[in-house]
Formats: C-alpha cells, sequence, structure tokens
C-alpha cells in the first residue's frame, strides 16, 4: 500500500479523532460526573457550530460596512468565546430545566429528557434558520503544506493541536483544581458529596457550563474544516460521542479521548482497507467485540450497573 | 371523620364522572362508539353540510381546528353530536342492558367473551376506517405501533434495559418479510418473476411475518449474548453499534435493493390481517410477561444476582426475552413494510429509535396498558398536531419533557392487563382510584 495513502489517512483520522474526542469529553465529564446520558451534547455542538456562524456573520458584516474595521483573526477569537459562552448558557439551561428535576428520577427517564431537549433544539434551529444549508464563513485561509506528498491543511493542523491543549488542559483542571476535585468526587460517590458540604448543584452546572464549552470549540473547529452546517448535523456525532464515552470507561475523561481517537481512526482505516460502504458495520463490529471482551470499557472499573428503574 | 362513619365522597369532576360512568362495562362502551360511528356513516354528509365543513372531519375534527380556525364551532359541533353526545348517553343509558350481555358473556369461556368484544371493535375499526384512507393508513400504523411498543417493553420495562437495538429488528423482520413475498410473490425486477400465485396471500402472509420475526430474533442473540457480562450503559452501547451495523448491512445488501430499499410489496396488510397480527400479539405477550418467565424478567431487573440466588436462570431469561421481544418487533417490522409498501434502511434509524423509545417511556413501563396508551396517544399527536409543522416537534418533545418529569416511569407505569376483569360488568360502586388487586 502506498505510504502516503497511509500517512494521508492517519492525518485524516487524527482529525476526526479530534472531533469525537472533543465531543466524548464534554459527554464523559458529565456522564462521570452526574452518571447521566445528555443525549442532547450532539445538539448543544451543532448550537454551538449556529452560534459561531451567528457571530461570525454578524461581526464580519459589522467589518464590511466599515463601522468596525476588525482583522479576520480577532473575528475568529471573538467567534470562539461568544460562542463558548452562550453555549454553555445553552448548556445550563439544559441542565436546571431537563435534567435537575430528574436528578432523582431513573436514569432511563432522563436520557428520554435529553433526547427530546435534542430535539427541541434542532428545531429550534429549523425554525430561525430554515432547511437550506448555511455556510460558514472561512475565517482562516487555507494553507495546504505539501510534505513530500503529504498533503496538510493549516486547519487540520490547528484542529488537532487545539484538541490536544485543551484534553491536556482539562486534565489539569480535573486534577490540580478544587472545582475539579468536586468533580472527581461526585463520580467516585454521588452520595456523600453532598454531605460533605459540597454544593451538587454548582458541580452540576460547572460540568455542563464546561462539557457545553467544549461542544462549542469543536462546533467551530468543525465548522472550520467542514463549512456546510445544517441543523442535524449533530446527531451522529452526539451518538458517536457516546460510544466513545462509554468505550473509554466510567470515570475517565482522558479514556473517552483516547476513545475518541480510536473511533476516528478504526472509522477512517476501516474506509480505507474495505470498501467504504461497510464502513459502518465494521466499524461497529469492532467496537462490539471491544466491549464485549472488555465490557467496562478501555480504562474505566468494572463495576455493577445496576440500572435502576 | 369518626370511626363508623361511611366514607366521604370525593368532590370534583373527575370523581363526579368516574361516579357517572363507573355503571358502564367494557361492552357499553364498545356499542356506544359503535353508534357513534354508524352514526357519522350515515347522517354524516347531511350534517357536514348543515354545518358548513367541507368534509367529514378525519381526526375528530383536531386537523380542521387546527388548519382553518373559523371552522373550530363548526367541527367542535360534530365532534359532540356525533361522538361525545352519542357515545355518553349510550354508554351510560344502556349499562343496565350491557352489564347483563357482560354478565352472561362472563359465565362463558374467557376466550369466547374476548372474541366477541374484539370482533365488535375489529367492527368499529372497520366502519370508522371506511370513510376515508387517511384514517385507514393511521390506524394500521397506530396498531403496529401498539405492537412495537409491546415489544420493546419487554425488553426496556419488564427486564429493565436500556435497549437501542429495535429499529434494527424491526428492519430485519421487514426486509426478510419483504424479500419473501416480493421475491416468491411478485414479478419484480429484482427477483424476476413470482413463483407462486398471489392467490395463497392468507397462508403465506402469516408466514413472512414469521420468518421476518425468526429472522429478528436471531439477530438479537448478538445482543443478548453481550447483555449476559453487561448492564445499563454498556449494553446501550451494544445494541446501539446493533443498529448501525443492520442499518450498514442492509445499506449494503444491493440484491435487496441497498439504499434505494425494495418496493413493491403485494398489497396483503389489510385492516384484519393486522388487526388479527396485533391482538394476537398483545394477547401472547400478555400472557408472557404474566408467566413464570415474566417474574423471571420482572427479578433480572429489580436484583439479577438476588434472581440468580433463587434459582431463576437469568442468561436464559435475558436470552429469551431479548429473542421474544426482538421477534415481535420483526413481525411488526413486516406488517410496516407491507401497510407502506416500501421499506428502506434510512428509516429505521436514529429518528425511528427516538419515535419508538419515546412512545414506550410516554406510556409507562411493564404494562401492556401503558405501551397501548403510548403508541395510540403518540401516535394520534403526531398526526392531530401535523397542521402545526415545526412546531409539532416543539410540542411533542416538550410533553414528553413533562411526563418525564412529572411521571418518570410513564403515564400508565406497571398497570396490570387482566382480560377478565376489562370484560367484567361493573357493579356500579364508585371506585376508589386505580385497581387494587381484586
Amino acid at each position: 500500500m502506498n505510504v502516503n495513502i497511509f500517512v494521508q489517512n492517519l492525518i485524516n483520522a487524527l482529525q476526526f479523532g479530534s472531533f469525537y474526542a472533543i465531543i466524548a469529553l464534554g459527554y464523559s465529564m458529565v456522564y462521570s460526573v452526574l452518571m447521566l446520558f445528555n443525549f442532547a451534547h450532539g445538539d448543544i455542538f451543532m448550537s454551538g457550530t449556529y452560534i459561531g456562524f451567528a457571530v461570525a456573520s454578524g461581526l464580519i458584516a459589522l467589518s464590511a460596512s466599515g463601522v468596525l474595521a476588525l482583522p479576520t483573526w480577532l473575528i475568529l477569537i471573538l467567534t470562539i468565546l461568544a460562542s463558548m459562552v452562550l453555549t454553555s448558557f445553552i448548556g445550563i439551561t439544559v441542565e436546571r430545566v431537563g435534567y435537575r428535576p430528574l436528578r432523582d428520577a431513573p436514569r432511563a427517564s432522563a436520557a428520554i429528557t435529553g433526547l427530546m431537549i435534542g430535539i427541541i433544539l434542532e428545531t429550534g434551529v429549523l425554525a430561525i434558520y430554515g432547511g437550506s444549508r448555511k455556510l460558514f464563513p472561512p475565517l482562516i485561509p487555507t494553507v495546504t503544506f505539501d510534505i513530500g506528498g503529504i498533503y496538510v491543511t493549516n486547519v487540520k493542523v490547528l484542529i488537532v493541536v487545539i484538541s490536544v491543549l485543551l484534553m491536556l488542559g482539562m486534565h489539569q483542571f480535573v486534577r490540580r483544581t478544587r472545582w475539579g476535585m468536586a468533580m472527581r468526587a461526585m463520580a467516585f460517590d454521588f452520595g456523600a458529596v453532598p454531605l460533605m458540604g459540597v454544593p451538587v448543584n454548582h458541580i452540576a452546572r460547572l460540568t455542563f457550563a464546561l462539557g457545553s464549552a467544549l461542544a462549542a470549540i469543536a462546533g467551530i473547529m468543525f465548522a472550520l474544516a467542514y463549512p456546510v452546517l445544517n441543523p442535524y448535523m449533530g446527531i451522529i456525532y452526539g451518538w458517536k460521542a457516546f460510544v466513545a464515552a462509554i468505550l473509554g470507561g466510567r470515570g475517565s475523561i482522558m479514556g473517552a479521548c483516547i476513545a475518541g481517537y480510536i473511533l476516528g481512526f478504526i472509522e477512517v482505516f476501516t474506509a480505507m482497507i474495505f470498501p467504504s460502504t461497510l464502513r459502518d458495520l465494521i466499524a461497529y463490529t469492532i467496537i462490539l467485540g471491544i466491549l464485549t471482551f472488555r465490557p467496562h470499557g478501555l480504562f474505566g472499573e468494572a463495576y455493577s450497573a445496576q440500572l435502576r428503574l | 371523620m369518626h370511626p363508623g362513619d361511611s366514607p366521604a365522597r370525593e368532590h370534583g369532576l373527575r370523581a363526579a364522572l368516574g361516579r357517572f360512568f363507573a355503571p358502564v362495562p367494557l361492552m357499553g362502551w364498545l356499542l356506544a362508539v359503535l353508534t357513534a360511528v354508524l352514526l357519522e356513516r350515515h347522517i354524516g354528509d347531511a350534517l357536514i353540510d348543515a354545518l358548513g365543513l367541507p368534509k367529514i372531519p378525519v381526526l375528530f375534527g383536531v386537523l380542521v381546528m387546527l388548519k382553518k380556525p373559523a371552522l373550530i364551532p363548526g367541527s367542535l359541533a360534530f365532534t359532540g353530536l356525533v361522538y361525545l353526545i352519542p357515545v355518553t348517553l349510550v354508554a351510560r343509558f344502556t349499562a343496565p342492558l350491557t352489564n347483563g350481555i357482560a354478565a352472561a358473556l362472563q359465565r362463558m369461556p374467557l376466550m369466547v367473551s374476548g372474541l366477541i368484544h374484539l370482533g365488535l371493535l375489529y367492527l368499529i375499526f372497520h366502519l370508522w376506517t371506511d370513510v376515508s384512507d387517511y384514517r385507514l393508513i393511521t390506524l394500521k400504523l397506530m396498531l403496529i405501533a401498539v405492537l412495537v411498543t409491546l415489544s420493546i417493553n419487554l425488553i426496556n420495562g419488564y427486564m429493565g434495559e436500556f435497549s437501542c437495538s429495535h429499529p434494527g429488528f424491526m428492519a430485519l423482520g421487514a426486509y426478510m418479510a419483504s424479500i419473501f413475498t416480493v421475491g416468491l410473490f411478485t414479478d419484480d425486477r429484482l427477483f424476476g418473476d413470482a413463483v407462486f400465485h398471489t392467490l395463497l396471500a392468507p397462508a403465506f402472509f402469516p408466514l413472512g411475518l414469521f420468518l421476518g420475526g425468526c429472522v429478528a430474533a436471531l439477530g438479537a442473540l448478538i445482543v443478548a449474548v453481550p447483555s449476559f457480562r453487561t448492564r445499563g450503559d454498556y449494553l446501550a452501547i451494544i445494541s446501539l453499534a446493533f443498529m448501525f451495523i443492520v442499518k450498514s448491512l442492509l445499506e449494503n445488501l444491493e440484491f435487496a435493493g441497498g439504499p434505494r430499499g425494495l418496493s413493491g410489496q403485494p398489497d396483503w396488510a389489510t385492516l384484519p390481517a393486522v388487526f388479527c397480527v396485533v391482538v394476537l400479539g398483545v394477547w401472547i405477550m400478555n400472557n408472557f410477561v404474566t408467566s413464570t418467565m415474566g417474574k423471571a424478567l420482572n427479578a433480572v431487573r429489580d436484583n439479577e444476582s438476588a434472581a440468580e440466588a433463587m434459582t431463576v436462570d437469568t442468561r436464559k431469561t435475558k436470552m429469551i426475552c431479548f429473542m421474544f421481544g426482538a421477534f415481535w418487533a420483526g413481525v411488526a417490522g413486516g406488517l410496516f413494510a407491507h401497510v407502506l409498501r416500501y421499506v428502506a434502511p434510512a428509516t429505521f434509524g436514529l429518528t425511528k429509535l427516538a419515535e419508538v423509545l419515546a412512545m414506550v417511556y410516554f406510556g409507562g413501563l411493564n404494562s401492556v396498558w401503558g405501551s397501548i396508551t403510548g403508541a395510540v396517544s403518540i401516535s394520534l399527536l403526531s398526526e392531530a398536531l401535523r397542521p402545526l409543522q415545526i412546531l409539532k416537534w416543539i410540542c411533542i418533545p416538550l410533553l414528553l419533557i413533562l411526563v418525564m418529569i412529572y411521571r418518570p416511569r410513564g403515564i400508565m407505569a406497571f398497570k396490570e392487563f387482566n382480560p377478565r376483569k376489562i370484560l367484567a360488568p361493573r357493579t356500579g360502586k364508585a371506585k376508589g382510584g386505580t385497581d387494587a388487586a381484586a
């Protein structure tokens, strides 16, 4: 096999893996800390993308009209920041309205609520923007590097670099700060935490806010790489992040990221070796195989999961 | 309250309505609805001319009211005059007569009484759907939804797993049944000429559905075997992976049309066929969950280790539950393919999963009544709110979120479905609330 094709696919796998990893990171944080499937996470990712689109379009229009001339890099940074903040508000609202009333309810009910909130988000975006595809403004001029026959764009490099930085940052946050310690405590023993005087609602809010902000960054990066937006783009990423979060194991945020990369690699290399129509079939069979032999995920502790009805 | 007082009468509209309708047995309700449907059939056209409506409202006027607010008084009047008032009057005032009939039927074997009631129900459906094709297809899809919801309730409700694999089971059943009927019974460009004549339909349609169910049950093994070692979250992923695998497999099945789908199923899913299959399914599944095996399902859900210690074979229970639930999902898929006369892999994806999960969690877990309620409600709401267009997809999820917050296990969870009690005559004493053990 051509080494060039192999390395090219490796770079693609890194890129896709980065998307899955960041979305899975936010997903897995909520999952580990609150024992909760947030099925609306993919749609929060999509909302982040659309918010970024709105902010970027607005700023570009402002610049173009001459009121406020902003360089493109500043627009990009402002877009990312605004999107992170606004998407974390969406995440906090989702937590308050959808999940907090169900904190003591069976987890399946919370899962269904998540699904429904996702549908409401999709419908909201559909109502505001309509069904036609939107084009995200190109905020980074694409520069392609040719390294010995292998083509790498600066956007791809940026995506991988930002993802790795975010993962390391999250890891340090969880390991070193008091908030992180509270989150780890909640993942370890949810019932004991409020007895120790830790404000559970605050930590839950923080977890959702962080997770949603991460999803927003993933969204902007995704939009930079694949500028066509549609309201249903988040669904498949949400469910794949779900797969990655569980493959990584509960209680392990880094595990979810690594599982996200593994998922990306499995998908891209399956498409490379086998006919690409069989990609899902083979990729998910591999995942099924991994879970059959390591049912508690790659990095999770084995625990008896009694799903309360 | 002092000891020795008779119990106080509950006040309020709900209690009053309960007291008013308490003496009406199921036979009474069936006769009342039959009267209403006959009334609509015979005076419907004259009435709509008198009220200024364009045609007979198909879904009790809800669609008309949402599309053209000007016609609200007219459709309300129509629904009141044809449905609400006749049903109320006939039900309440024939109560002595129908209680007598119900008491007489009670002395006969349950099967006879059941068949008579089902026959009446079928007559009602038949007459109601005669008015319009839209009603026919809505009713057929609703009956199929009842079957699917009950089959997923077995796994999600009675056994307490969170299984996302049902669209996969339906897809397998739909495709197997379609390949069987299209391949053998129609002249098709994919499979060549018909091998058998279409007159053999009544014998071979059930066979096709049965084969579809069997293939789905075999597929369930892929989900059941990993479930021995995992529960909860991990099983959810395994079932999700199964769903994607099935979808991808069917997309690559070129001899069955691939992503373009398979069409041209013979028109064998008539209302009698769908009705019989669904009634059979509900009856068999109800028997299953009230049997010892059904109690084993609940035991595995509540505490697997304790169940194992109490001689419940948890592996066998899980396997049987998955395969049985998948079988009926496959049968429902086959029916679905034949009602729409087209089947494609895209239908059985995440949207179908969201729909099915919504129905079962809305209606209620661990309950046949819950499955029926959930399926009928969500299907009707889905159809009735159609004129709201995009708002529909905000109203229905909001409703579900409210139900999840206030009744987390669903509206009618854990409610027992006891045919004998349902068919029994009502003694007329006001009931306090939900069924107490008789």
